[in-house]
């Protein structure tokens, strides 16, 4: 059986890139706890994931649903190689990303069951992840469109710090693609901006492979080298192994460290597969179940657990107890989506504007509010009504 | 009466600019020529010298790129000002500026807003053919989230956009080419503002109301003189934002002349002049003497030929016929 790559040219080879250079070997192993911590994070996303579509096939959750499951240690790594004040914006299978960045499951959970103690209130759902405790700055289900949102959010901590208080930039904003938002203009618009005007922002593409059903051979040139994507604008790229966290955290360390020094923007080809459907509905009819166990052997998780097995970090039992606490954690969060409740419609109002002038009640007919509250039903048309 | 300067149109809204940048820095201008040519339409003049390029910041021909960009910025809280050449070259950025904009408040439960303004030429007459005449307020009314002003004086122009400047939500500010240089006399002083949703009676009258905004109040003006010549008196309201909508301004002087024209440069269906219609013959049923009448840019794209540009936008003679025809008098 071949071996999962996500740097060869074997017939299993998603992307067709070009080699990926390896650093954690020679670099020092992080602290036990830090080790501890990220498992904790993986096997906290993976089983989130789990329940999610559980929870979507029970009905709770509504809508589209992305899952993550396969792409863990690429969120996991990343946050690690940031600081909180860092800003992070995202697309939309950005479950992981928000509880890397710390949101609690519970609050994840219960904006997917569109409850009022989800962390949008329920308004934003699966695809839209707010957190500005975090500095999480969404979750945007237009493919492609937090591109130009991130590179804004790095030209405002670069104005903040040097034009308002005469400082030299501090921080740099950390912008999740998928591989299908190469194709869009809004992306190479912000990488323009970006490099034209020295933002340090970074631009993680996680290349999957697919976006959706299209393989990135059928939809972007160049696919077995996206790092030719950025140079045409001016910015370096690196080729990070997104199957193994190691890899992820000490890749991602160095294009922090250094988009943070040189306030420049950065692009990287985060080489990664995602293990279930584009969505819930998704029957994976574009690729074959070998392609997918070949990857499965490559599991980040698998290959953390083993790492730090190896390494003495973990025991065996300690492993079984942090699963069991994960797992419970989620159950919790379940539980506590399911019982929160259903947003008041009168929220329906809120959040709108800032400022709203009185009331804010729809600036058609105020007294359609009492309207929208009792909709009229609808009989369902039968064969032969005609198109009245 | 406070002191009052005369000023061009564009000088007004370059003065509320830079008086805004000056009270605060969070404030910035950004979009194409704005720096270095010093505007497109010179709005801009002299900005880059006063304030540098770190705030007066030149961007590449990219609407979807650098509105997107601003919004990121302000979501993080900074106050952009975006210039778009024209709102026509805004339909590139539909994404950001109708996806983004105006859903982060509500999307994020509340967390980030966008307090941000959109600014730039609207609305035909200069010849420019169909693509470069779009009347915006058209299609983007329709959205929840925005707020929409579109002045007619230089005075209203500086009030209103130092308002929007300071207003929490995203503002689309809509000027006309065809008025930049007009002239008119602005109060001076730092605090003067307009505030959003406060229509203003510019003629008052007893047979008519004539409800418009932007340039095409202008037209109205010179209909209601016309027209008094017949012995028609009508009211003439100039609504400055139509989101939010002072329906209760028209809906007061319906109720004294029973009678309304709106005047709506953007196409009829689906319409600020179709919303403010649906409105008032809902809350002045009673007291209409005849149906709204409305005149609005005529149901093609925009023209190139001077005689059907000008017959293409609501113009005077238009507006005294459809003045004549509701008051009877045709």
């Amino acid at each position: 059986m071949p071996t999962p790559t996500t740097d060869g040219n074997s017939a299993h080879d998603v992307h067709g890139g070009l080699p990926i250079t390896r650093r954690a070997a020679n670099r020092p192993v992080p602290s036990a706890d830090l080790l501890r911590a990220w498992y904790r994070d993986l096997i906290l996303i993976r089983e989130f994931e789990i329940r999610c579509m559980q929870a979507y096939q029970d009905k709770k959750i509504g809508g589209f649903c992305h899952v993550y499951i396969g792409q863990e240690a690429v969120a996991v790594g990343c946050v690690a190689a940031l600081k909180p004040q860092d800003p992070l914006v995202t697309a939309y299978r950005n479950h992981g990303h928000a509880l890397a960045r710390g949101m609690k499951a519970r609050a994840c959970m219960a904006e997917m069951f569109g409850r009022v103690d989800g962390c949008a209130k329920g308004k934003g759902g699966s695809m839209h992840m707010f957190d500005r405790e975090h500095n999480l700055f969404g979750g945007h289900g237009i493919v492609g469109a937090q591109t130009p949102l991130g590179a804004g959010l790095a030209f405002a901590t670069k104005y903040e710090d040097e034009v308002i208080n005469n400082g030299k930039s501090s921080r740099v904003t950390l912008c999740f693609l998928g591989d299908g938002a190469l194709n869009q203009g809004a992306f190479h618009e912000a990488l323009n901006l970006a490099g034209l005007m020295n933002l340090p922002v970074i631009f993680v593409v996680e290349n999957n492979g697919y976006s959706m059903g299209t393989s990135i051979h059928r939809g972007t040139t160049q696919s077995h080298d996206l790092s030719s994507k950025a140079l045409g604008y001016g910015i370096d790229a690196t080729v990070i192994d997104g199957m193994n966290l190691l890899e992820v955290y000490h890749g991602m360390k160095d294009v922090v460290e250094k988009c943070r020094r040189e306030s420049r923007p950065a692009f990287v080809d985060m080489r990664c597969y995602r293990y279930k459907g584009h969505s819930m509905s998704d029957p994976r009819k574009y690729r074959s179940r070998d392609e997918e166990a070949i990857w499965e052997q490559g599991d980040p998780i698998g290959t953390f657990e083993k790492f730090i097995l190896d390494q003495g970090t973990i025991t065996q039992d300690q492993i079984k107890s942090l699963q069991k606490e994960v797992k419970l954690e989620v159950r919790e969060a379940v539980e506590f989506a399911d019982n929160s409740p259903v947003p008041p419609l009168s929220d329906l109002y809120h959040d709108v504007y800032r400022e709203p002038w009185g009331k804010y009640s729809g600036t058609s007919e105020p007294r359609m509010y009492g309207g929208a509250l009792n909709p009229p039903t609808f009989r369902a048309t039968r064969e032969g009504d005609g198109l009245i | 009466m406070s002191a009052t300067q005369e000023l061009e149109f564009r000088d007004a809204i370059r003065d509320a600019m830079s008086e805004e940048m000056r009270r605060d820095k969070r404030v910035m201008l950004i979009g194409e020529e704005v720096a270095e040519y010093n505007g497109a339409y010179k709005v801009s003049r002299g900005m880059l010298d006063e304030f540098g390029p770190r705030r007066v910041i030149d961007t590449p021909i990219s609407e979807s790129g650098f509105a997107g960009m601003a919004i990121g910025a302000a979501m993080l809280g900074l106050r952009p000002v975006v210039e778009f050449m024209s709102w026509s070259f805004s339909l590139v950025a539909a994404d950001p500026i109708l996806n983004n904009a105006p859903k982060m408040l509500f999307m994020s439960g509340g967390q980030f807003g966008c307090p941000i303004v959109f600014r730039g030429n609207d609305g035909a007459g200069g010849q420019l053919g169909s693509t470069h005449s779009w009347s915006v307020e058209g299609l983007f009314s329709n959205v929840p989230g925005i707020k929409i002003v579109i002045p007619s004086t230089p005075a209203d122009a500086k009030g209103l956009m130092k308002t929007a400047i300071r207003d929490d939500d995203p503002v689309f500010f809509l000027e006309s080419e065809r008025m930049l240089g007009m002239k008119g006399d602005v109060p001076v002083g730092e605090d003067v503002l307009v505030k959003f949703g406060q229509a203003l009676i510019r003629r008052e009258g007893a047979d008519c109301t004539l409800a418009s905004w932007g340039r095409p109040v202008h037209f109205c003006m010179e209909a209601a003189q016309e027209l008094a010549k017949e012995g028609i008196s009508c009211e003439v309201i100039d609504l400055r934002t139509i989101r939010p909508l002072d329906i209760g301004c028209i809906e007061r002087s319906v109720r004294k002349t029973s009678n309304l024209v709106i005047v709506d440069q953007s196409w009829s269906f689906g319409s600020p002049g179709s919303e403010v219609a649906a409105q008032i013959h809902q809350r002045c049923f009673d007291d209409l003497d005849n149906h709204v009448h409305r005149v609005h840019a005529e149901d093609v794209p925009a023209p190139y030929a001077y005689n059907l540009e000008q017959e293409y936008l609501p113009n005077t003679r238009k507006i005294c016929e459809a003045v004549r025809s509701a008051t009877y008098n045709s």
